[in-house]
């Protein structure tokens, strides 16, 4: 494009390896980015059956304790760090500039880089595993003193977690610009579709809260190496003051992690419903409304910590508030199906996966923010069941969603229908079977990140082993679904779904290496 | 918005891998250096020769292609954001430090001395124990042993009309730039450079009378720890504005940019000014108050 119309430019296409390293393309650091997902997916997945393991019966079987506390930390690492927010990334890379109908990411060197820090830093922070003191053990929240007790592996992990959040500052700072500069004429931000919309706003929360994730590690590494006494109270700090600054990070980061699954979602509901979103701007305002909250409610991790009554108090109340913008939007989901012609392909699946499951996590979590109520749920198996039902099938589903309703866009074929369907449905029986009980077992006491549990848990534990197999082994139809499709298939349309709408399905499937040379018409 | 279809991607780059790379490199031989292995300094220093040749390289390209004219006012504007964006992430990096400065003084402190619900702990653990901001701020474990705490009216106070001063000269240079002054433009950066490295001149002697004179460390408890990881990371960050203050300076004498076209002059001067606003707080709420 910028070949015809500047002619100091020429473009350049280097074959092989050298093209994916060197790339600025948006679309080829979007590959990039899922495919790391999908690799760091599995790996993050073998350490939880480690884990799923070693929890199948009471006792100690396989794993000395200390490998299993590495065994929790790394799997959260590595699929907060590693699988959702690079996948995410990743559909970023790959939609937002056709959905805008832009050029390309607004600084495509700076985007390449947001990419390639990662394989770096996941090296890094995977090489700790064979260090001496073993691998990161105290829980993925680093809460010191326990985490300064980390072997070699600890400037390794402040090191990696520091490279990690450059990462995803960049990838956030080409987000906003590209949403807030390269929209084609007449796409006002108010035309801009969900995914674009809670990207731009997941982008805010990352660059917000990265460097403070970054200034929190750092004062660990000073603590440890340094001689600091931020967390040392003999030296006049506090450790919970640790807390407070990792989940003022905390918080928001798990909106970043749910909210472009919103987005997915409202791309999805509408095209299979063949209505257009119920309140559109409902959505955009209710998605700001709890990007705002996220920052006035971290205190709710730490309800047992030991705060003034005040603010158990207030972070309760504001916790509770985000019931209220999350709500709209499952109402505003469940409106647009009403009345709809309604069709159940593999992406509508996942999506009406994600509202039912994920608004039974989100209900789990009202239950974690009352105060008192939370004192017996702390630190239980409870909370493990809250965040997975969020996470896997909510974010994790609305990322496979997301898949198969744009793979055909992306390849130019059609994923095998029915191999989709017993994907979803085997995703779907299993994820509960492994979430479910730890409910159960929550409630009853049995508390997180212990390799053995009393012997009145061991059926559900039992249960949730089985189900953390069969959903390991069901992604391996995800994975040979999505290379089946990549190798060829029956051809996809442009349109690909009959109620789709939106600037990507105007262009052809596969779209052009440069999306949009000159920009569309916006109705 | 986008007006033509004229915006600039750029070939693919091999800046980015060389970056990683780089910065990998460091990170690895200062991690295997804190584990007390000394052959990690070779590696650190390789790796932070590689961050240098980088940066040289990458902005080097930049620059060429932005003297090459192929950035338009979109580009520019892409730029702009990005700037912006990058500063307000370095505002939130010092607020994690500034939170940690305002969370011990506000909280964990008057606890430590049995205010509120520190009482037991003040009771059971650390009688003796009588919480001062900042004189006894070292905790009840003395951390450091004794220290004096570094007075506001001395150095601070002409460190702070200097970083002030340096603003009204950066911002009486932005002026001859817009108005195709040459010689003011370079007098202006210049004093600017100046004042920077006078800044950091003096930082670095009170650094030596806090060490030599007030026994005041990293060490000394949470006084010190948060008074060197403010001054610390400000004075980093003075350090790699007055750097770029010097190119932008190479580059007038040049004769690049001209009164439409000079983003790079106006991104160097957000980040001196946003430098400058990072000194203000400190010296407000870390020397004075």
């Amino acid at each position: 494009m910028s070949s015809v119309v500047n002619d100091t430019h020429h473009e350049e296409h280097p074959s092989g390896i050298m093209r994916w390293i060197t790339t600025t393309n948006h679309k080829d650091i979007g590959t990039l980015y899922l495919w790391f997902a999908m690799i760091m997916f599995f790996i993050g997945g073998l350490m939880a059956l480690v884990i799923r393991s070693e929890l199948f019966q009471p006792g100690l079987q396989f794993v000395d304790p200390q490998f299993f506390n590495s065994m929790t930390t790394m799997h959260a690492l590595v699929m907060i760090f590693g699988v959702v927010m690079p996948a995410f990334t990743g559909l970023a890379n790959w939609m937002i500039p056709i959905m805008i109908g832009g050029p390309d990411m607004a600084l495509p060197r700076m985007n390449n880089w947001s990419f390639w820090i990662l394989p770096f830093a996941f090296s890094m922070l995977l090489s700790t595993l064979w260090m001496d003191g073993g691998a990161p053990a105290g829980g993925w929240t680093l809460y010191p003193p326990l985490s300064l007790q980390t072997g070699d592996a600890f400037p390794f992990l402040i090191f990696a977690i520091h490279f990690m959040g450059l990462s995803s500052i960049m990838g956030a700072i080409n987000v906003v610009a590209t949403i807030l500069n390269m929209r084609a004429p007449g796409m006002t931000l108010m035309k801009m579709p969900l995914f674009v919309w809670t990207w731009l706003i997941t982008a805010f929360l990352l660059i917000a809260v990265m460097p403070v994730l970054a200034g929190g590690v750092t004062m660990l590494l000073t603590d440890k190496f340094f001689g600091t006494s931020f967390f040392n109270a003999a030296g006049g700090g506090d450790p919970v003051m640790f807390q407070h600054i990792f989940w003022f990070f905390g918080h928001p980061e798990v909106y970043i992690l749910i909210l472009p699954s919103f987005g997915v979602v409202s791309a999805i509901i509408p095209t299979f419903a063949r209505k257009p979103l119920f309140g559109y701007s409902s959505m955009v305002y209710a998605t700001a409304s709890i990007a705002f909250l996220s920052f006035i409610v971290w205190a709710h991790h730490m309800f047992t910590v030991g705060m003034p009554l005040a603010g158990e108090v207030f972070f309760m109340f504001a916790t509770m508030l985000i019931a209220v913008p999350t709500g709209v939007k499952v109402f505003n989901w469940v409106t647009t199906m009403w009345k709809g012609a309604m069709t159940f392909e593999t992406p509508m699946l996942f999506a009406i996966g994600f509202i039912i499951m994920f608004t039974i996590g989100g209900f789990s979590g009202l239950m974690l923010a009352i105060t008192p109520a939370d004192f017996q749920y702390h630190d239980t198996y409870f909370v493990v069941a809250h965040f997975h039902y969020v996470l896997v099938p909510g974010s994790i589903f609305a990322i496979m969603a997301a898949c198969y309703f744009w793979l055909p866009k992306w390849t130019g074929n059609m994923y095998p229908e029915t191999l989709g369907k017993i994907h979803f449905w085997l995703s779907t029986f299993f994820v509960n079977l492994t979430f479910f009980p730890m409910h159960f077992v929550g409630l009853a006491g049995m508390p997180r990140r212990i390799p053995d549990y009393s012997l009145q848990f061991a059926d559900y534990n039992m249960i949730a082993s089985i189900g953390a197999f069969g959903f390991g082994f069901a992604q391996l139809i995800f994975l040979y679904l999505i290379i089946k499709t990549i190798k060829g298939g029956k051809k996809a349309t442009d349109q690909v779904w009959e109620g789709a709408e939106g600037l990507e399905w105007t262009l052809s499937s596969p779209p052009p290496y440069h999306s949009f040379n000159t920009p569309p018409a916006i109705k | 918005m986008s007006e033509s279809g004229s915006y600039y991607i750029p070939n693919g780059s091999k800046w980015p891998i060389i970056a990683s790379i780089a910065v990998c490199t460091a990170m690895v031989g200062g991690s295997t250096l804190l584990n007390g292995n000394n052959f990690g300094k070779y590696v650190l220093f390789i790796g932070l020769a590689l961050i240098v040749f980088m940066i040289v390289g990458w902005f080097n390209t930049v620059i060429s292609e932005s003297e090459n004219g192929v950035y338009d006012t979109q580009v520019d504007t892409s730029f702009r954001w990005g700037m912006i964006w990058f500063i307000f992430s370095e505002v939130m990096f010092f607020a994690a430090f500034f939170g940690a400065l305002y969370y011990v003084r506000a909280y964990s402190l008057p606890w430590l001395g049995g205010e509120g619900a520190g009482l037991a702990t003040n009771t059971f653990l650390w009688p003796e124990y009588e919480a001062n901001w900042p004189s006894t701020a070292n905790g009840p474990g003395e951390i450091g042993g004794d220290f004096q705490v570094m007075g506001a009216w001395g150095l601070p106070a002409i460190n702070t009309a200097i970083l002030l001063t340096s603003g009204v000269t950066l911002t009486w240079a932005h002026h001859a730039l817009k108005e195709m002054k040459r010689m003011q433009l370079i007098i202006g950066l210049g004093l600017t450079v100046a004042l920077g490295i006078l800044f950091m001149y003096f930082q670095g002697l009170e650094y030596g009378h806090a060490f030599n004179d007030l026994n005041l460390n990293l060490g000394s408890g949470i006084y010190g720890s948060t008074f060197f990881m403010l001054t610390g990371f400000h004075g980093f960050h003075v350090t790699i504005g007055t750097i770029m203050l010097i190119v932008i300076l190479g580059r007038c004498i040049y004769g690049h940019f001209n009164p439409k076209n000079h983003f790079a002059f106006e991104a160097v001067a957000w980040y001196w000014h946003f430098v400058d606003v990072v000194w203000l707080g400190l010296f407000i709420f870390v020397y004075w108050i």
